[in-house]
């Protein structure tokens, strides 16, 4: 894995290895949780399981791919769970009207486009610090939802659409595959291409960036467009899992989604982090989130377990800085 | 930016009160296009559904002007609610109860200051962080359900009145002025004001400003108990979702009201203006039957351009 190693391109080459070494940690700590898991419920070591966590992952990992973009600028979008409710009530409606699941696909991913590039002009052009816009955001996109919807709930889709969400190609879920394809997408984009580079840059020292030449603002919005079709993306997977759409659908899945970036080491400051790392995140926090399933804790207990986990994953951030 | 810092006075009125015209503007509007809204019993309903708000956001001005912001608010709000109302409906004793909703709010204050000064979290994760937490708790001692068969007399905190002065308003009264002289003629205010617009100077004249932000957040918490029991008693029980989502509303009405999220200037009256504001804005559009969503998304829409304007002047500045 040399994904860790191109990060900070000219830095010092101790943080080549530092970041790698973060990344290892990570990869053990999925691991032993895994172990622990396997110990404590039978359940867990199935297959039926295994592919379950892999499907939940998936569905994290879409949410939290985009994420990372942003919050490598040193920003945050807080307004992603409110858009898959958004773009997914909107997919359905023209799945519904129309009967085409593939025009279904692309409103669902070009709504979720749009409210990303209204989120990028408000960070760029407007200045608005990024979890202040997006907040706000977040409730317009939830009153629009709400009154979009007015309570009701639209369901039914074509089979061939729930495939994407529920379906299987060789034993494994689609949505795992899509996984993988985002996965090395968004690997290669970071860590390979120019404006990825640039990205890094952007978050490690914004005036230096510009100064360089690096459109910045630009840049910007085109990170806040990306975490928005990834919250298009995963509106679609889920709605084909769900086979509903209502206008919560993906409220809960905000502090996740930030959470799995953290955990998988980016930093909230910017210029830090992989989408390698999200990945890993987004298993080890679906790997808890299933552990505490498996052993029948109840559900209320999630939101605390994941708040914890954010300030937990902040913290380890913080004190690794104040070592280096 | 620090020298941007040092050059300004820490405390600083706004150029134009934009907060004052859209006061006056949504009133108008609402004046010419409801025929009810001048009426005054509407009037003081306005007033009366305002002041939950305005205890949210008068320590929520002091908190945005440490450079803070604390999200945690509407969901300690409804746990230290849900609190009151057990603790009321099994022993009966409101006094009891208050005290339960004002040490949640402690607690959660303490938690949230000690994570922002301690462990120097960005405030709005480490909010983010106990926003999940405290929801996570209202939903586990409530196991989900309304808590039911509060007993009437809590419902006087709210719907009594002394002199023909509803209790909510001279409850609102006493805390804006509480908050007026806390900020402007105590060194606790002044130091706030230097926790937002210079730190370095308050480590070099010696104040221990960590104990201080973390005073700042715990005043957010205990405030947040007290607007608990204003809650309980007008909607008579404790719901696990009731105010999920109010620290928004909060953080709105301070922003509208000029507060500014980078630079340590606060402005106590433009957050009452603020509160006022969101509060015609909710009763203006209920009355012309604007479903709340749509409410919450013209608060939001409103937010934005208060942010767009107080990036305006800090530009021009």
């Amino acid at each position: 894995m040399s994904l860790a190693g191109d990060i900070s391109a000219g830095a010092p080459r101790i943080h080549l290895s530092q970041d790698m070494r973060q990344l290892i940690y990570r990869l053990l700590a999925a691991g032993l949780l895994c172990l622990a898991l396997s110990l404590a419920s039978e359940a867990f070591l199935t297959a039926n399981n295994i592919l379950n966590v892999l499907r939940q992952a998936s569905l994290l990992f879409f949410l939290a791919s985009g994420l990372t973009l942003v919050i490598l600028t040193g920003g945050l979008d807080l307004s992603v769970g409110a858009n898959i409710g958004l773009s997914a009530c909107l997919a359905a409606t023209v799945i519904k009207a129309t009967g085409s699941p593939v025009l279904g696909t692309l409103t669902g991913l070009a709504a979720g486009c749009m409210v990303g590039i209204c989120n990028g002009l408000m960070v760029a052009k407007l200045r608005i610090p990024s979890f202040i816009a997006t907040y706000g955001m977040l409730w317009v996109l939830h009153g629009v939802t709400y009154y979009y919807m007015g309570g009701e709930t639209i369901h039914g889709f074509p089979p061939g659409f729930r495939q994407i969400g529920s379906g299987y190609f060789l034993g494994i879920p689609i949505p795992v595959y899509l996984m993988v394809g985002f996965l090395v997408a968004g690997t290669l984009f970071a860590q390979r291409t120019v404006w990825g580079q640039q990205i890094y840059a952007i978050g490690a020292n914004p005036l230096a960036a510009r100064l360089t030449g690096i459109p910045v603002d630009r840049r910007l919005i085109l990170v806040y467009a990306f975490s928005g079709a990834m919250a298009g993306v995963a509106s679609i997977v889920f709605l084909a899992r769900l086979n509903s759409a209502e206008g919560d659908i993906g409220e809960a899945m905000t502090l996740p989604a930030i959470a799995a970036v953290l955990i998988g080491g980016a930093s909230l400051f910017g210029g830090v982090g992989t989408v390698f790392g999200t990945f890993v995140g987004a298993l080890i926090l679906t790997l808890v989130l299933n552990g505490m399933n498996l052993l029948a804790v109840n559900a209320s207990w999630q939101p605390l377990v994941t708040g914890v986990i954010v300030i937990f994953a902040v913290w380890l951030d913080m004190h690794g800085r104040k070592k280096a | 930016m620090s020298d941007a810092a040092l050059s300004r006075a820490p405390v600083r009125l706004p150029a134009v009160p934009g907060v004052a015209v859209a006061l006056a503007g949504l009133a108008l509007l609402f004046a010419v296009a409801t025929p009810g809204f001048l009426s005054a019993g509407n009037l003081s309903n306005i007033m009366v559904q305002s002041v939950i708000l305005l205890l949210l956001a008068l320590p929520m001005t002091l908190i945005i002007m440490t450079e803070g912001l604390d999200l945690s608010m509407g969901a300690v709000l409804t746990l230290a609610s849900l609190v009151l109302a057990l603790t009321v409906v099994s022993t009966g004793s409101l006094m009891l109860g208050l005290a339960g909703a004002v040490g949640v709010g402690l607690a959660f204050g303490l938690i949230n200051g000690w994570l922002v000064a301690g462990l120097s979290i960005p405030p709005f994760v480490a909010t983010l962080g106990t926003m999940g937490a405290a929801q996570g708790l209202a939903l586990i001692v409530s196991d989900g359900q309304s808590v039911v068969g509060i007993p009437r007399f809590v419902r006087q905190a709210y719907s009594g009145d002394v002199l023909g002065i509803p209790n909510p308003v001279l409850i609102g009264a006493g805390f804006y002025a509480l908050f007026h002289v806390l900020l402007y003629h105590t060194r606790f205010g002044t130091y706030i004001c230097a926790l937002g617009g210079n730190r370095d100077a308050l480590t070099l004249a010696g104040v221990k400003w960590k104990r201080l932000l973390v005073s700042v957040y715990m005043l957010g918490g205990a405030m947040a108990g007290i607007a608990a029991l204003l809650m309980t008693a007008r909607m008579n029980s404790g719901h696990p979702t009731a105010a999920i989502g109010m620290e928004f509303d909060a953080i709105a009405a301070v922003a509208l009201g000029g507060t500014s999220f980078e630079k340590g200037n606060g402005w106590i009256f433009g957050t009452l203006m603020g509160v006022l504001t969101v509060g015609v804005l909710r009763n203006g559009l209920n009355l012309m039957a604007v479903p709340s969503s749509v409410q919450v998304a013209c608060i939001g829409a409103l937010v934005i351009f208060a942010l767009f304007l107080d990036g305006m002047r800090s530009h021009k500045s």
